[in-house]
């Protein structure tokens, strides 16, 4: 999941200064699961706007709507006609789903209420650790399930640094160190070799900021689509010839 | 007197060490006196927070002739600093043998291997892998690490571009660059039952000489040698026991507690709490020359690197009492 953080509440007041009539939307899914941008957050941040409109005595009508997703069309599509009524919107989603919704609405401003985190997993309650840095190239099966690109501080492939201590981190002390849990779980599942090889520079450009944008392309998926275009239209051209 | 490896403090063994009978890969000073037997010295030397290279010279003067090589630190513990390759091109100058250190924290493989060839072609000969201390450390924590590569990768590289003339990315190069390979290693860091596969993995990956972690905990570092040894590592690279001298009382309790992969045995500091007031230097110039002393002795040690941090002074001093002077000519 995406794990989101809400910003601070004097920046998002600074952020819809300008604006008089404004509308607060979450989003239902990773956002809601982190208490940043769901349906509960969506009401208290609305409340505490109306409530700081009222302290300066300001005009402010602040909407609330959440969606169950800010990151798909299909979702997205249900606010055509709330959208409009605003000034600006302020979106309780993570980075993909404002920007979703400003390139959806384009005539509107769209202002960040979050700041976005990392993909990670909450690990007890109210806890969350990240887990994927998406560098494109999965190396899981060669260090025990544990991802050293994302849990190391250095990014370190071939064991760990001098600063491993009593099983913990040196750049953070709360933070375990990834290649001592490595080692103690390939120890314990007999494949301690695995961290003899050496393993050769990574390939980054598959990863965050390696050629820009990433984007995945499902052939099978487009194939299909264009099919169905052409299916619509050897229909409107049988119907045109009917005509 | 030269100091000379005896048969009691051999590193190689025999002749027939891998490392004895292998041809020169760099001609530097440092290769040459190892793999002549030598008990090495080298010491460490931080280049200065600013534009001024009379501090170079200052103390490349007061250090002439009192260790084999000296290390140029790479922006050590995150902090800008005088880069590496400009000090250790100071030392060529002036007649002193550098060790350039480079770090992985501030450079890709494209900056790293770009500075390699400058540094080889400003007649620099031993060159230091290393990660780099995490930037958080540092005077610019808000800084992006790099970490494009790590230390073994590092190692691979710079073996790559000597011994095979190619690039990372396997393009050929016209004129190799020539380093004498060194790595550190922590006996003292976590997984202890890992360090010696991960040296073992560091010298495959290409390291001639290793640099450790300072030592503080004799006891400690020679269970790890005892396990090089058992992996017969100590004949396939040169060790150099990483030793220094303490300042103060407060110094030794500050590395103790909060610089990480640091050993510091509570015996280390009972010895600076009983020193005198006044006698604190003194008492960990002591410290550092019984460390020497011990380190000596185990087989496997080729020499010691001395890192008197912002102490430079204390060199000289510690050189001529633990018995290493005069240096030798390769």
């Amino acid at each position: 999941m995406i794990v989101a953080d809400i910003k601070p509440f004097k920046e998002i007041m600074r952020l819809v200064k300008n604006y008089r009539k404004i509308c607060v939307i979450g989003c239902g899914t990773c956002v809601t699961v982190c208490h940043a941008g769901g349906q509960k957050q969506v009401s208290e941040v609305a409340a505490q706007l109306r409530l700081a409109a009222k302290l300066e005595k300001k005009h402010l009508e602040v909407g609330e709507e959440t969606i169950l997703r800010q990151c798909e069309h299909e979702f997205i599509d249900s606010l055509e006609g709330l959208v409009q009524k605003y000034d600006a919107i302020v979106s309780l989603g993570c980075g993909i789903g404002v920007q979703m919704l400003a390139e959806r609405f384009p005539h509107t401003r769209i202002l960040p209420g979050l700041n976005t985190k990392f993909m990670g997993a909450p690990t007890e309650p109210g806890i969350f650790w990240e887990r994927c840095v998406g560098c494109g190239n999965c190396i899981l099966a060669e260090t025990g399930g544990f991802c050293p690109v994302t849990r190391c501080a250095k990014g370190l492939l071939n064991g760990p640094c001098g600063g491993s201590q009593n099983g913990l981190c040196e750049v953070s002390p709360d933070t375990p160190c990834v290649w001592q849990l490595i080692y103690e779980q390939l120890e314990a599942q007999g494949m301690l070799d695995t961290m003899e090889a050496i393993t050769p520079p990574k390939d980054w450009s598959v990863g965050q900021g390696g050629c820009g944008p990433r984007r995945l392309v499902l052939e099978h998926l487009v194939e299909e689509e264009k099919d169905k275009h052409k299916i619509a239209e050897k229909v409107l051209t049988r119907n045109d010839c009917k005509k | 007197m030269i100091v000379k490896s005896d048969e009691k403090y051999s590193t190689l063994g025999s002749l027939e060490s891998e490392l004895a009978i292998s041809g020169l890969k760099s001609g530097s000073n440092l290769e040459k006196l190892l793999k002549a037997g030598y008990f090495v010295v080298t010491a460490e030397l931080g280049p200065p927070r600013g534009a001024d290279r009379t501090v170079i010279e200052k103390k490349a003067t007061l250090l002439k002739g009192y260790a084999d090589a000296f290390n140029i630190t790479d922006c050590q513990t995150a902090v800008v600093r005088l880069s590496s390759i400009t000090g250790g091109a100071i030392l060529v100058g002036l007649g002193l043998e550098p060790i350039i250190q480079m770090t992985c924290r501030d450079r890709n493989r494209i900056a790293i291997q770009s500075d390699l060839l400058g540094a080889a072609a400003l007649g620099i000969k031993n060159l230091l892998c290393l990660t780099g201390d995490h930037q958080k450390f540092g005077d610019h924590p808000g800084a992006k690490g790099v970490f494009d590569i790590d230390s073994l990768q590092l190692l691979q590289i710079v073996k790559g571009m000597r011994d095979e003339k190619k690039f990372q990315s396997g393009e050929e190069i016209e004129v190799e660059p020539r380093f004498f390979i060194g790595a550190a290693e922590n006996p003292f860091a976590d997984p202890f039952t890992y360090r010696a596969f991960r040296l073992a993995k560091k010298i495959r990956a290409g390291a001639d000489f290793i640099q450790t972690q300072i030592i503080f905990n004799v006891d400690k570092f020679s269970a790890w040698m005892e396990r090089v040894r058992a992996l017969g590592l100590h004949k396939k690279v040169f060790i150099l026991a990483g030793v220094a001298p303490i300042k103060s009382l407060l110094m030794a309790k500050y590395m103790k507690t909060h610089v990480p992969g640091m050993d510091i045995p509570d015996e280390i500091i009972k010895r600076m709490e009983k020193a005198k007031k006044g006698s604190a230097k003194t008492e960990g110039l002591n410290i550092c020359l019984d460390v020497i002393e011990k380190v000596r002795k185990i087989e496997g040690v080729s020499g010691v690197h001395i890192m008197a941090i912002e102490w430079e002074e204390a060199i000289p001093e510690i050189a001529k009492r633990a018995g290493l002077l005069p240096r030798p000519s390769p």
